[in-house]
């Protein structure tokens, strides 16, 4: 039995892993480590490298098996006899860092179509969960369908790589560094479509991310991993208030938010935790303005002195 | 004294008067002297790795020149001379490693060129000691972050002993951490080295810390000065569809909305410092 409730899509209970096991070269990834991802959430895991966070997500749909723990996918304990891991994969959709270097296919529609079509999907079901796919990544159907994906940009490719997993009709997106090596303009593109998913098409979603400006813009929740373990777990707001912490981590905060802090330590009154350029410009607006409505009467009056 | 780099209204096509012509460069002048540190920055297909490969002969300019110490990269004798005065450092780390032992890796550039086995073990310990990786010479290079890695990759770029270095996205695919340990990394190699350095980017937090930035945009450079100079422009940068570092933009939007803000600065200390100066607060060093 479960006592997983309703909006649990995935729960990770108490899972340690470790790689090489029983060999010289033995490395625990992850120790007793809770993660629960809510329907309908976007949540980002940030940590430095080696820290776990690739090692979890591919527990998320049964990459990888615990070495204890449950792995639970809408309340399912996916270890458990009977449960077939090929319904957990299509439930849980991972794009890997760099997912256009495993498009191999002649075209962009036939990319696409593979994971489905190995699945058993009929061909007009396949041909209904491509174009939708496309739709929903914002690719040209029309234009794109017979081209090769190896000709198209750097973040055409990546979509094209999220639509093949989105084909598979996932309910959960989950994405190791969707933006790592893309020039702005593709980072944009690739976080402005996962954004999309989430809000327009209510996908759930996880991403992993090295970009704190990234992760206050877009993530409801932050899980923040550290040697293996959940060190921190809130709202970009919560987490990113615990600056010191994160640093000694090999972490950062917004450049606005120690900018923040900066001025707190100097003595200028801190009003609220902020996390984004639009929340600093409120903040430090009305103290900037009055400040300079004092110094242009002092310059005035200096005038009138001299 | 002479630029290390000189490239002269350089122009490049690929695949010139076939079906993918591209003009990459389109009159690309830029000179690059010993000690400097410049970042280029731009979008995928604005130019410029067409660029870095043109400053080791890896590309010859369509038209125009460049000269590498006053050698022209057409001449063909003095390939390897040039080859050897400019090294090149890649994006991915795993692509750029050859041997199974981090020293065998740096020595390998070196035992090529026909350096003495004495001489090579000189050079390997004085590159690993540049790149703040001694002590890991018998490591296997698989087993280290991407941040170390890479600097074994500069590492055997060093031990060729170059003039320039030329780093073409380099820690596109490391972690913050493996990034600003590049970072210092190569500045180093500029200010304290006197290798002339061009650092190819999309981390604006990195351009920001170059002694000059040159910014392309299709094919060609549209936008060159001082980190300063170039991102007291936002909007054109944001027109190019490129980032501005936070604080940058948060000074920009600040100075729109009235604030007599005047510089636009670079980092965290210089806009806290700006501010504390207007509202009076205290100036760096905590509590006042």
């Amino acid at each position: 039995m479960s006592d997983a409730t309703s909006d649990a899509v995935i729960e990770v209970r108490d899972v340690c892993y470790t790689y090489m096991r029983g060999t010289p070269l033995a490395r625990q990834a992850l120790t007793d480590v809770n993660v629960r991802i809510n329907r309908g959430e976007l949540v980002a895991i940030i940590g430095r490298t080696g820290s776990g966070k690739s090692t979890l997500i591919q527990h998320f749909n049964g990459l990888l098996k615990p070495d204890s723990g449950h792995v639970l996918v809408g309340g399912r304990d996916i270890w458990r006899k009977g449960v077939a891991l090929r319904d957990i994969r299509r439930q849980v959709g991972l794009v890997f860092q760099y997912p256009e270097h495993q498009l191999f296919e002649e075209t962009v529609v036939a990319d696409i179509a593979f994971a489905p079509r190995n699945m058993g999907m009929s061909q007009a079901n396949v041909d209904e969960a491509v174009r939708e796919a496309m739709r929903v990544v914002d690719l040209d159907y029309d234009a794109l369908c017979d081209r090769s994906p190896f000709e198209l940009s750097g973040g055409q490719k990546r979509r094209v790589a999220i639509a093949g997993v989105l084909a598979m009709r996932p309910e959960v997106l989950v994405l190791d560094e969707p933006t790592a090596g893309m020039d702005p303009r593709g980072r944009e593109e690739v976080l402005g479509e996962i954004r999309q998913l989430h809000e327009a098409h209510g996908y759930t979603i996880v991403l992993v991310s090295h970009s704190m400006e990234d992760v206050a813009r877009f993530a409801e929740r932050l899980v923040v991993m550290d040697g293996g373990t959940v060190a921190m777990e809130g709202s970009a707001r919560e987490v990113f208030r615990r600056r010191e912490e994160l640093v000694n981590m090999g972490l950062g905060v917004p450049q606005v938010t120690a900018l923040m802090a900066e001025l707190a330590a100097r003595g200028l009154p801190s009003t609220e935790d902020v996390i984004t350029v639009d929340e600093a410009l409120r903040a430090l607006l009305p103290a900037l303005l009055g400040a300079s409505g004092r110094a242009n009467e002092g310059e005035r009056e200096g005038e009138v002195g001299a | 004294m002479e630029p290390v780099i000189r490239v002269e209204n350089v122009s490049y096509t690929y695949d010139g008067g076939g079906p993918g012509e591209v003009e990459a460069l389109l009159d690309v002048s830029l000179e690059v002297m010993g000690g400097e540190f410049v970042a280029v920055i731009g979008h995928n297909g604005s130019g410029k790795s067409t660029l870095a490969k043109h400053m080791n002969a890896i590309f010859v300019p369509t038209r125009g020149d460049v000269f590498v110490l006053g050698m022209n990269t057409r001449d063909e004798s003095r390939l390897w001379d040039i080859r050897q005065t400019v090294g090149m450092v890649f994006q991915n780390p795993d692509n750029q490693i050859v041997a199974t032992t981090v020293e065998e890796d740096v020595a390998f550039g070196p035992e090529n060129l026909g350096v003495p086995p004495g001489e090579i073990r000189r050079r390997v310990d004085e590159a690993l000691a540049l790149v703040d990786m001694t002590g890991n010479e018998k490591s296997a290079p698989h087993m280290l972050s991407g941040g170390q890695k890479q600097r074994v990759a500069i590492a055997g770029v060093i031990a060729m002993r170059p003039r320039c270095i030329v780093l073409d996205e380099p820690t596109a695919m490391l972690d913050p951490v493996g990034r600003s340990e590049v970072l210092a990394t190569v500045r180093r190699l500029a200010s304290d080295e006197g290798i002339a350095v061009v650092h190819i980017t999309h981390f604006m937090n990195e351009a920001v810390l170059a002694d000059r930035v040159v910014v392309m945009e299709g094919g060609r450079i549209a936008l060159r000065g001082t980190p300063r100079e170039v991102f007291s422009q936002p909007a054109m940068l944001r027109s190019l569809d490129l980032d501005v570092p936070q604080v940058t933009e948060l000074a920009y939007a600040l100075r729109a909305a009235g604030a007599p803000l005047t510089r636009s600065p670079l980092t965290v200390a210089e806009l806290a410092d700006d501010v504390a100066a207007i509202v009076g607060v205290g100036r760096g060093g905590g509590q006042s």
